[in-house]
């Protein structure tokens, strides 16, 4: 038997009162790709932080190549042969691509020498992988992907042996990531150890040798891919058997709610993010945005929920709403009954050192019913949240409770009974459960649906397909800004979307 | 059961009493050391400081009267705090006001003090407002940085006020940068003079004067305004995140005003006390740093009103103190100023230091109960 | 006004400015590191008075400015802690530095030499006194170059030379060598420099040590150099005013050495004349004083070009979950 390449035995970590890792031991062989798969929050990228000498752990062994080693720090881990591309990429965005590869691995103590040293091992790597860059190329000025690229060009110019990749495909097109794995079963034929983190079953069953499969910080099981199925894997990952659909009626369509015609937004950085598009949504339905994150969807919720300006044309109930200047705040857009699920209920949402109490008013403090006189009528506050607790059965009903303390399912609960009890005639919701325990997705859904049975329309964003199918009655994708095609949950498949996540034309193809 | 996110590390009261204390604490223990290594005895040192400050009506008369002063310029840090700014202009602010009092106290003649000090009070605020606005139009509108600009404008205050004393406001003949006293008429009633109605004896020379209540009313105005109106929930709210604020549909650019102008206008509201109430004219450096102390009793009082009210007392009786211990040891009264570094040190830079063994030993027990 | 006038204003121009300078290019270091630092001040103030004071008892100048150089490390060292390591608010750790200094050099001042927080007067082996270069003396009489040479560009004490050699020195530093790159970078994202190996906290630490050495030096010529001792409060919103100059230079080297000199040109002119007459409109002195201030608040408003400090500066680095 071959001496595996990594082995964990008994890594468990803690921050402060929450355990991320619990006795996890695993074990991986060289040359082969192996996943690690679990919901967000599982302890995931803890485990492979803790590998990375990013965390330390509180307890455990970490054996590379049949010797233990210590990893106290991320320069043990790249003396190990260790390399890691994090989820959110750690490069200097003013530095150019060749800095950024020499930065800690540099020679010597002048810089002209090292660069020149990298320049022309980066052009080896470059036609032994394919992994061209651009080396003179400032970090900012370049995609995502190339960025990407960048990252895994500094752990092999480090010698890595082991390469860590932790949901590597969050911000890619399908395209791009068909490319990334290419890239990868390249390095494993080339005798590279690849660890691939990630929550999407797909990827895992297309790239993987053997997968791992995590639950709440701990090690469920470990399986060989080509012995398991999606079904399988995705009773491990959320500990029973998941109802991949959501029980409901067929819609009952009505009139057009929200009419959106030649829209595009404009960010901070001058870059153009939506890029002239048109939607309606009617009555009684939910439209679902699919798309990989970053193609616009997150502006066109933010422009819809008043939190940025934009230019076109957007009617409610036929009436026109302000897109910049006076009146396209999201104040006035709630006054007009529009309620808005954020996509980011910790940094949006919510105020995370209020009181829940507090937080049932957010958004909403104006209303007359939270006032008195001059000063806020903190009883009727209270009140409200007591009720709103009850219904939504968050827990703890505690609503004293600063909002950091709840768990993210309660957390959620909280900001979608109070923008749903507002009774909107628009509610937009961006992606409703992420970070969210799968008995708190059930509910929220459900409520969902039930606005649309009450003749609300609903525009729902996610960069979850699953989700995207089983709330839909009509599906938009976006890509690059631009609505891609429109089509009927039951007469497409995840295919065909991806195909038009990644700006390929279903029709034309 | 679900697991929450993230749990209180350690109960409020902890947080809002136990660090400030122990930080007091450190910070006296240090400037005990320097004490004795100036060769003075420290316990003598705090017999003399309470005696001088708290032991008679007059020590009391001085202690308030630096009270005063600092509750106005630490609401006025504490309110910045709320909207996570940093107004470190207080003293330029405060300089400005002066500017405001003097004008309205020279310039019109008053009948009554009571009246006066309506009017000086709204020259002070508008002036410390004002002052306040151009950083916090730059800080809104341009997003520069507003500590620095502040610092800026500290200094130019300092310009300002210096050509006003110096070119317009000094009278003829006269050679001191400074100008001339103010009339008889808006004269403000001491703690002296407002107390023997009721039968109370206070010290006639102390400078504690009736703006004292007013510093006290602005607690309980600040109080009201942050923890009960909408303006105040709006305000927290963009303090603990700002795209928070845009989400619920507050305007940023509104806060950052609004929060700068009423904390400058605080600011501004301390020249009442010690140019309208105790120096009756305006001279340079009346502040005295007193907008700098703020920062150190809004640290201290954890930037609620009440805190804020004690931590200016505890600041007026060192600054009592501190001049007494001058006057009878070798101690200079720069004593008090490190003092005042230490506290900042404790309570605000090195916040950790003290929080995360407390934070350790809450945990542990909370464990050891569980 | 005559030509020696200008020279002569020029001459103190080099004068003042090299304390900021040297003020400015310690805040070069730390704020491109990622550590705002708003105590420069304190740390001149603190390092005056030490080198003064050892200088005073010493006899020489060189034992003082080591003697300033410690005390600023020290403060350094302070800072460092409150925002490295206890990743606390770096502004407020700024003010309290300032603050302590204050405070501390007139108490110990009391304390040591009983001259009402001053400490006595320098004189010669106290201070660093002025280099005067070859044949200087000698050519003072050529027209224009003359005194350009021997007024302007010779007679300076050797931490005037130090200063602005500085300038060259700083800039190799940071963009051609390793240490400058890992400098830049944790100043940008320090995340990027921890994954890759490099310790944040021995990067930054030494960043704030390098800043407390040129503060120390910058204090050291402000008592031993510049006058001949230390008297309360000498730094006189020096500090401040180095900090704005690296604002106006954007944080790049050879730009601080202009923003230094425009600032000292100002204050050399409100030094030598009160109120300047421009043809009828009279600026008074005060304009001058508070010209740095003013045109800080203009440069970061943004109205002459957008002054962006690094990106992860003032904030203390915590690993993200």
């Amino acid at each position: 038997m071959t001496v595996p390449a990594i082995e964990l035995k008994g890594i468990s970590k803690s921050f402060g009162p929450v355990q991320a890792n619990k006795d996890i031991s695993i074990s991986v062989a060289p040359g082969t790709i192996h996943g690690i798969i679990g919901e967000n929050g599982a302890g995931k990228s803890t485990l492979m932080s803790i590998l990375y000498g990013f965390y330390k752990a509180d307890k455990g062994e970490i054996w590379i190549n049949g010797a233990k080693t210590e990893i106290p720090d991320s320069q043990a881990a790249i003396a190990a042969g260790i390399g890691m591309v994090f989820q959110h990429f750690k490069l200097v965005e003013n530095f150019t691509v060749l800095e950024n590869i020499i930065l800690g691995a540099e020679d010597g103590g002048l810089l002209k020498p090292s660069l020149a040293k990298a320049r022309k091992t980066l052009k080896e790597l470059a036609t032994e992988y394919e992994l061209n860059v651009d080396p003179d190329a400032v970090i900012e000025e370049i995609g995502v992907g190339m960025q990407q690229r960048v990252e895994i060009l500094k752990a092999l110019y480090r010698q890595a042996d082991i390469l860590i990749l932790d949901e590597p495909t969050g911000v890619l097109t399908p395209a791009e990531a068909d490319q990334l794995f290419r890239i990868l079963h390249r390095l494993k034929d080339e005798g590279k150890t690849i660890i691939l983190i990630t929550h999407k079953l797909r990827e895992i069953m297309e790239a993987t040798d053997t997968v791992s499969v995590m639950r709440r910080g701990q090690m469920t099981a470990t399986v060989k891919t080509s012995e398991t199925n999606p079904q399988h894997l995705a009773e491990l990952m959320v500990g029973r058997k998941v109802l991949l659909q959501v029980d409901k009626v067929p819609a009952k369509v009505g009139a057009p709610v929200l009419e959106i015609e030649n829209l595009h937004v404009t960010d901070e950085k001058g870059v153009e993010r939506v890029k002239g598009i048109n939607l309606e949504v009617r009555a009684g339905e939910i439209l679902g945005i699919a798309g990989v994150a970053g193609n616009g969807q997150s502006e066109l919720l933010e422009v819809l929920g008043g939190m940025r300006p934009g230019t076109g044309s957007i009617r409610l109930n036929g009436s026109p709403l302000a897109l910049s200047g006076a009146g396209s705040d999201a104040r006035a857009r709630r006054d007009q009954h529009i309620a808005h699920v954020p996509e980011d209920r910790q940094r949006e949402g919510l105020i995370m050192d209020f009181h829940a109490w507090e937080n049932v008013a957010f958004g909403y403090h104006h209303d007359p019913a939270y006032q008195s006189g001059i000063f806020m009528n903190n009883a009727a506050l209270r009140a409200d949240t007591e009720r709103k607790i009850e219904k939504f059965d968050v827990r703890p009903a505690d609503g004293w409770l600063a909002a950091k303390n709840f768990s993210g399912g309660n957390q959620q609960k909280i900001v979608v009974a109070r923008e749903i009890e507002r009774n909107p005639d628009l509610l937009l919701v961006g992606q409703p459960t992420r970070g969210v325990d799968i008995g708190a997705i059930e509910f929220i859904h459900q409520q969902i649906v039930a606005l649309r049975d009450q003749g609300k329309a609903v525009l729902l964003v996610s960069v979850e397909l699953e989700e995207i199918f089983s709330l839909s009655d009509r599906i938009a994708v976006m890509f690059d800004g631009h609505i891609m095609g429109e089509r009927l949950p039951h007469e497409t498949d995840e295919k065909e979307l991806g195909l038009l996540m990644a700006g390929v034309d279903g029709k034309a193809a | 059961m679900e697991r929450p996110l993230k749990m209180d590390k350690m109960p409020k009261w902890a947080d809002v009493v136990l660090i400030p204390v122990i930080s007091l604490i450190l910070a006296a223990i240090l400037s005990a050391l320097v004490i004795v290594a100036i060769g003075e005895d420290p316990v003598e040192a705090v017999n003399l400081m309470v005696t001088g400050a708290l032991g008679s009506t007059y020590g009391w008369g001085y202690t308030l009267y630096y009270a005063t002063n600092f509750m106005f310029t630490g609401l006025a840090v504490a309110v910045a705090f709320h909207a996570r700014m940093f107004n470190i202009g207080g003293e330029g602010q405060a300089m400005l006001g002066g500017l405001g009092v003097a004008m309205v106290c020279l310039y019109v003649p008053w009948p009554h003090w009571s009246l006066a000090l309506l009017a000086a009070c709204a020259g002070a605020m508008i002036f410390g407002a004002a002052w306040a606005a151009v950083p916090a139009y730059l800080q809104a509108k341009r997003g520069s940085h507003i500590v620095i600009t502040t610092i800026m404008f500290n200094f130019i205050a300092a310009a300002v006020l210096n050509y006003m004393l110096v070119n317009v406001m000094r009278p003829q003949g006269s050679m001191d940068p400074a100008s001339a006293r103010f009339p008889e008429a808006v004269h403000l009633p001491t703690l002296h003079e407002l107390l023997a109605p009721i039968g109370i004896s206070f010290s006639k020379a102390a400078p504690a004067n009736v703006t004292l209540l007013v510093a006290i009313l602005a607690c309980f105005v600040v109080w009201a305004l942050i923890w009960r109106t909408r303006l105040g929930y709006e305000i927290r709210a963009y303090g603990h995140s700002e795209t928070g604020a845009l989400y619920a549909g507050i305007s940023p650019v509104k806060i950052t005003m609004i929060a700068m102008l009423i904390s400058g206008a605080l600011a501004g509201l301390m020249a009442t006390n010690n140019v309208m109430g105790e120096a009756e004219r305006l001279v340079l450096n009346s502040t005295e740093g007193a907008g700098f102390i703020g920062i150190a009793v809004a640290l201290m009082g954890r930037s609620h009103p009440f805190g804020v009210f004690l931590a200016a007392i505890l600041f007026g009786f060192l600054y009592q103190g501190g001049a007494e211990l001058a006057l009878w040891t070798s101690i200079p009264r720069e004593l008090i100023v490190v003092i005042q570094a230490l506290v900042i040190l404790f309570t605000g830079a090195l916040d950790n230091m003290v929080r995360m063994p407390l934070e350790k030993m809450f945990l542990a027990m909370r464990k050891g109960k569980a | 006004m005559d030509f020696l006038t200008i020279i002569q204003v020029l001459d103190s121009t080099v004068r003042l400015a090299t304390p900021l300078l040297l003020a400015c290019l310690a805040g070069l270091y730390s704020e491109r590191a990622g550590i705002f630092d708003i105590g420069l001040e304190g740390k001149m103030l603190m390092a005056a008075f030490f080198s003064a004071a050892v200088a005073a008892v010493s006899g020489s100048v060189w034992l003082g400015l080591l003697a300033g150089i410690a005390s600023s490390l020290v403060l350094s060292g302070l800072h460092g802690l409150a925002s490295i390591t206890f990743r606390g608010n770096q502004l407020i750790s700024g003010v309290a530095i300032n603050f302590l200094a204050a405070g501390m050099t007139v108490l110990i001042a009391q304390d040591w030499f009983k001259q009402g927080g001053r400490t006595p007067s320098l004189f010669a082996g106290g201070r660093f006194e002025p280099i005067n270069f070859p044949f200087a003396e000698a050519l003072s009489g050529v027209p224009i170059l003359g005194p350009i040479y021997s007024e302007l560009l010779s007679g300076h004490s050797i931490l005037v030379y130090l200063a602005f050699l500085a300038v060259p020195g700083t800039w190799w530093v940071l963009y051609r060598t390793r240490f400058g790159l890992r400098l830049r970078a944790v100043g940008e994202n320090p995340a990027a420099v921890d994954t890759a190996g490099v310790s944040v906290v021995g990067l930054r630490y030494a960043a704030v040590a390098i800043c407390g050495v040129l503060c120390g030096i910058a204090g050291a010529y402000l008592a031993t150099a510049l006058q001949a001792g230390f008297v309360k409060d000498m730094t006189a919103g020096r500090g401040f005013i180095a900090l704005a100059a690296l604002i106006f230079a954007k944080w790049r080297p050879w730009q601080a050495m202009w923003a230094c000199l425009l600032f000292g040109l100002l204050q050399a002119i409100a030094l030598r004349f009160q109120n300047i007459d421009l043809g009828g409109v009279v600026i008074p002195v005060q304009v001058m004083d508070a010209l740095p201030y003013i045109l800080t608040v203009v440069i970061l408003a943004g109205f002459v070009g957008k002054a962006i400090p690094p990106r992860a500066g003032g904030e203390p680095y915590v690993k993200e979950r």
